[in-house]
């Protein structure tokens, strides 16, 4: 017992008290801002192992977008990635950064639908499904609900079954061999229910788009509640998207 | 000669691995193997040429560090004798080859589908009919579990037969992760489109197979990573194996219930994880691994800040582990439970740590060493009871030495060296391999190139590959309710496996 309290002692304080103002250290890779500098748009394109990047004018799908940093190292004065974790949108026009825009990313309140804020603002249970991530998304949401984060305390959860569910959060690019796997959980959680997209190959394939090894049609045939971009997406980018979408 | 002695990280042309008849090939590779504990079967893969068939099998020999290549040249129609029903490390290799190819093995105990690739020879068989072996009894009954699983996790399927509460058998069926990596590896043409590839094979062992993939591509492209590249990657490398196992040992904590176990690893893993986002801007270190440069090379700033997370985090993972290998409610979930012995883990081809956990000395950072792994005179971490809690006892030894290892490193810090042009075209005609230990253990990749320096295949292989069959064996006789902590405590990759 005394061995007990001693290693809780010396855990400290773990939690980060304000999720909505929190500072990530060192240098993530969050919101991009492109400057209206000239230079070889098509050059800039053609580093981007995704096609993430658009040429006229200049930005940024986040939705394609792996963060692998390669376009901002290649051209620093053009493009600079934020610290800026707040990456979630309810729309994928939502998730084009334009050059010289610096808005933030932010959630269209008039594509919330009305009964998800009244039903789930105190109490959101979600199941997930990894339809062929690579265990890096599914990694960090576990991580959404551990010591540090804990959103928990908003009512936001992982359960086991979607009988339990007010709706999935999707990662992976959706593998051929999921496609049914995945319909079926949809099916199995009650309505109202919400759909999440969770990382960058859950809403546009990532880098596995057009690989004959996947069946997107379930994306492409539901209305999706929350896009949450990132490689793999960060925990506070997460929790800040399903707060806004909740209205907490 | 039967087969052409070439090391780690290094690239021969394809014409220089012998070839030999079928029979040829086959006894040569079993005689290698039957009776020499200290070779293994890497790998052992098909490619089409010119509409026949080309097997090369990989066996490493962890004795004299090299690994023994041979090739065979079969019609596309061919039924062989199967190496498998001589020696069971073949057996998912041979079925890889009968899935993609559709050649034959006569004598293979269970030819069945490994995990239904977009390619696979015969359509018709899709994931939903798998051929799992049935019962035919009053008495027993069949547990299923999966695709989709209770926690976040990923996607497979676990098919039970059980006594009342024991385990008799359990199979396990992949393939719901597939996304047809391997074939992507050739359709992306971009250097960088590639190396995200390889940093999402398995999206937990990113240095690992990035570090493989890099490896590959230098030795393909006559270049050599510098000292500092090699410097960076190793950090990394033992940074991953320190973040992962400590994440473990909190899923093992909490699949028998001990609440303080699963809070206290958990939360010393995000330091770990977050020193990976400020050096290179990602947790789980995407972006850091890069061939020909390094984008963040390590610094003096970036070494004081390492320390100070080191040394915060050594003494409560110390603390925390002590309390653990001390509570009898613990040590009696973990003790004799999901056991697997010598024998069993070197007869279906174990790896890693899976492999170390009785006795088994597979590490390649020993056997076949890279980069810089040669100055830190690696010693294996070995237990020697196969039980979950060898596997509890590995991973908090490595850790300590993964630390250790790192200390040592950060005691001298290298300059970074200038990027390095990356030729245009690799090495024509030629053969590679590439083995990096991660943290589950052994991770392969291997590339042939064609006449033009083009990749005309490129393979994979995660630990997992051999490792699923380890949890499937541990589990036998051991009550149902035991099976999370097996499982975690193997922690095997679903999308490693399935590519
Ligand atoms: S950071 Fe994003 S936009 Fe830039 S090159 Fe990489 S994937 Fe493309």
């Amino acid at each position: 017992m005394l061995r007990t309290i001693k290693i809780l002692y010396h855990q400290g304080k773990q939690f980060i008290p304000d999720l909505r103002k929190a500072n990530v250290p060192g240098i993530f890779r969050g919101r991009p801002e492109i400057s209206l500098d000239k230079v070889d748009s098509q050059a800039l394109a053609d580093i981007c192992p995704t096609n993430a990047i658009t040429t006229s004018p200049v930005g940024i799908d986040l939705g394609k977008c792996t963060f692998c940093g390669e376009c901002s190292r290649l051209f620093p004065g053009k493009i600079r990635f934020t610290t800026d974790y707040k990456l979630a949108a309810n729309s994928r026009e939502r998730l084009f950064i334009k050059e010289g825009l610096r808005t933030p990313v932010s959630l269209d309140p008039d594509l919330i639908r009305k009964d998800i804020q009244r039903m789930f603002r105190g109490s959101l249970k979600l199941r997930q499904v990894s339809a062929a991530g690579d265990n890096s998304c599914e990694l960090e949401l576990n991580a959404c609900g551990n010591v540090n984060f804990d959103m928990g305390r908003f009512g936001i959860e992982f359960v086991a079954s979607p009988r339990h569910a007010d709706g999935i959060v999707i990662t992976g690019p959706v593998s051929a061999n999921m496609a049914e796997p995945l319909q079926i959980t949809y099916d199995a959680t009650p309505s109202p229910k919400i759909i999440i997209l969770a990382g960058t190959d859950a809403i546009s394939g990532g880098i596995f788009e057009g690989s004959p090894a996947l069946n997107r049609k379930f994306i492409e045939e539901n209305h999706i509640d929350l896009y949450v971009p990132g490689n793999p997406v960060h925990p506070l980018t997460f929790i800040n998207g399903v707060m806004d979408l909740l209205g907490i | 000669m039967s087969f052409i002695t070439i090391n780690n990280q290094q690239s021969v042309p394809l014409s220089s691995i012998p070839e030999m008849t079928y029979d040829l090939f086959f006894d040569s590779n079993i005689t290698l193997i039957e009776n020499h504990e200290e070779r293994h079967c890497v790998l052992y893969f098909a490619f089409r040429e010119t509409g026949n068939i080309r097997l090369i099998c990989c066996i490493a020999d962890d004795l004299q560090h090299n690994i023994l290549v041979s090739s065979s040249l079969v019609s596309s129609d061919a039924v062989l004798n199967s190496m498998a029903a001589r020696n069971l490390s073949f057996e998912k290799f041979e079925r890889e080859i009968h899935e993609n190819f559709d050649i034959g093995f006569v004598g293979h105990p269970w030819l069945k589908p490994v995990r239904y690739a977009e390619n696979r020879a015969d359509k018709t068989k899709t994931i939903p009919d798998y051929p799992f072996f049935g019962i035919e009894s009053e008495e027993l009954h069949e547990v299923g579990v999966g695709p989709v699983h209770a926690g976040i996790i990923e996607s497979g399927h676990f098919r039970f037969v059980c006594n009342g509460e024991q385990i008799l058998h359990l199979e396990i069926q992949l393939g719901y992760q597939h996304r047809g990596v391997e074939q992507l590896f050739l359709e992306k043409k971009k250097l960088i489109q590639r190396t995200t590839l390889a940093e999402s094979i398995a999206g937990d062992s990113v240095i690992g197979h990035t570090t493989a993939f890099a490896s590959l591509w230098e030795s393909l492209s006559g270049m050599s990573a510098d000292y500092e590249m090699q410097y960076s990657r190793t950090i990394a490398q033992e940074l991953e194996r320190i973040a992962i196992h400590t994440g473990d040992l909190s899923a093992i904590c909490t699949d028998v219930a001990y609440q303080l176990g699963s809070s206290v690893f958990g939360r010393l893993r995000t330091p770990v994880i977050n020193f990976f986002q400020e050096w290179c801007g990602n947790r789980l270190a995407k972006g850091l691994i890069r061939t020909g440069y390094n984008p963040y090379p390590f610094n003096k700033a970036l070494a004081d800040r390492l320390i100070a997370v080191l040394d915060a985090f050594e003494p409560d993972f110390v603390e925390m582990n002590s309390e653990l290998s001390r509570l009898p409610s613990s040590l009696s979930r973990f003790e004799r439970t999901g056991t697997m012995k010598y024998d069993q883990l070197l007869s279906i081809g174990t790896v890693g740590m899976s492999a170390r956990m009785n006795a088994l000395n597979r590490d390649i950072r020993l056997s076949h060493p890279y980069g810089i792994y040669p100055d830190l005179n690696h010693v294996p971490v070995m237990k020697h009871h196969g039980d979950v809690y060898s596997r509890v006892q590995i991973r908090k030894e490595e850790v300590i030495q993964s630390v250790s290892y790192i200390r040592q490193l950060l005691k001298k810090i290298p300059d970074a060296g200038a990027a390095q042009e990356i030729p245009a075209n690799l090495k024509p005609d030629s053969f590679a391999i590439s083995l990096t230990e991660g943290w589950r253990g052994e991770i392969c990749h291997a590339a042939v190139t064609g006449k033009n320096g083009e990749l005309v295949i490129y393979k994979v292989k995660d630990p997992s590959f051999h490792n699923w069959l380890a949890l499937a064996l541990a589990v036998r006789n051991n009550e149902i309710s035991d099976f999370p902590v097996c499982n975690k405590s193997f922690d095997l990759s679903y999308c490693g496996h399935d590519l």
